[in-house]
């Protein structure tokens, strides 16, 4: 049932991604091109998104607990360490270098460009090999 | 180029958004796609690989489900150079969990929640985006 629900929130994260314009690294590249060929429209994505998800958290944590499960898993860490510094600038590096977060990566699998197919399985790579050694020094 | 398309950007937004907030309705998760898919792999600390992986497999398969129904394929371009998209995957994967998120669970879900972490880290992976694209286009393709 988890499975179903939690497939049909991914349909329609995805749906959105396309739809946004967020599933084409072109576009996101001319996003952050901005003394070049400056696409603004990213921007609408990010304050779409977070506007709907700023009013609906609020609702949605008035309850005590979500449909399953006992409680809400919430981050609660406010520390601003090195990790949450040094893993986004590392992240920002790639991200700017071909126009793919791991969201759009994920959905253009199915596409099967050769970018793509490259790009996914070093990504996944990385992914483990960050939660290996996070765990490892934890 | 491409095109600006403020409406459609809103809309796909607001259905990423949407999709955040029923995640949480749902089971009390944050919908952060490095976090949600780097925890596919082992080692498995709780019981939500099924979740996790519905939600991985909607994502993967709205594109094609997509161009089924309108009878035209979703257009991309993206490079080809095999290189490159290693070295980028690599820094996207390492980062984004080393991070403890992406543009989605710092950028969607932490600045919705007003985390000043995910405040840091949206305002970090934005500037060495920017800085990279700066680079690449201007500097050594300019």
């Amino acid at each position: 049932m988890s499975f179903l629900v939690n497939l049909a929130l991914g349909l329609l994260f995805g749906t959105g991604l396309v739809v946004s314009g967020m599933a084409d690294p072109a576009k996101v590249l001319n996003f952050l091109d901005i003394f070049g060929t400056w696409d603004p429209s990213l921007a609408f994505v990010m304050g779409g998104a977070v506007v709907v998800a700023f009013i609906g958290y609020r609702l949605v944590l008035r309850r005590d607990a979500p449909i399953i499960g006992k409680t809400f898993h919430l981050p609660t860490r406010q520390d601003i360490d090195a990790r949450v510094v040094a893993g986004p600038a590392i992240f920002g590096i790639g991200w700017g270098l071909c126009g793919f977060c791991p969201g759009p990566a994920l959905a253009a699998i199915g596409l099967g460009a050769t970018g793509t197919l490259a790009f996914v399985p070093a990504m996944i790579a990385g992914m483990w090999a960050a939660r290996l050694l996070a765990e490892k020094r934890a | 180029m491409t095109e600006f398309t403020p409406w459609a950007s809103l809309i796909g937004g607001t259905m990423i958004g949407l999709s955040a907030v029923l995640l949480m309705l749902w089971e009390g998760r944050i919908a952060g796609i490095s976090g949600i898919a780097g925890r596919l792999l082992p080692p498995y600390r709780d019981g939500a690989f099924l979740s996790r992986l519905g939600f991985i497999g909607g994502i993967v398969a709205a594109p094609l489900l997509i161009s089924l129904a309108s009878g035209t394929p979703v257009s991309q371009t993206i490079s080809s150079n095999v290189p490159l998209m290693v070295v980028a995957g690599l820094l996207v994967g390492f980062g984004s969990v080393w991070g403890n998120g992406c543009t989605s669970g710092h950028g969607v879900c932490g600045l919705s929640r007003l985390s000043a972490r995910s405040m840091v880290a949206t305002a970090t992976f934005m500037a060495t985006a920017f800085i990279t694209v700066f680079v690449v286009r201007h500097v050594i393709g300019g």
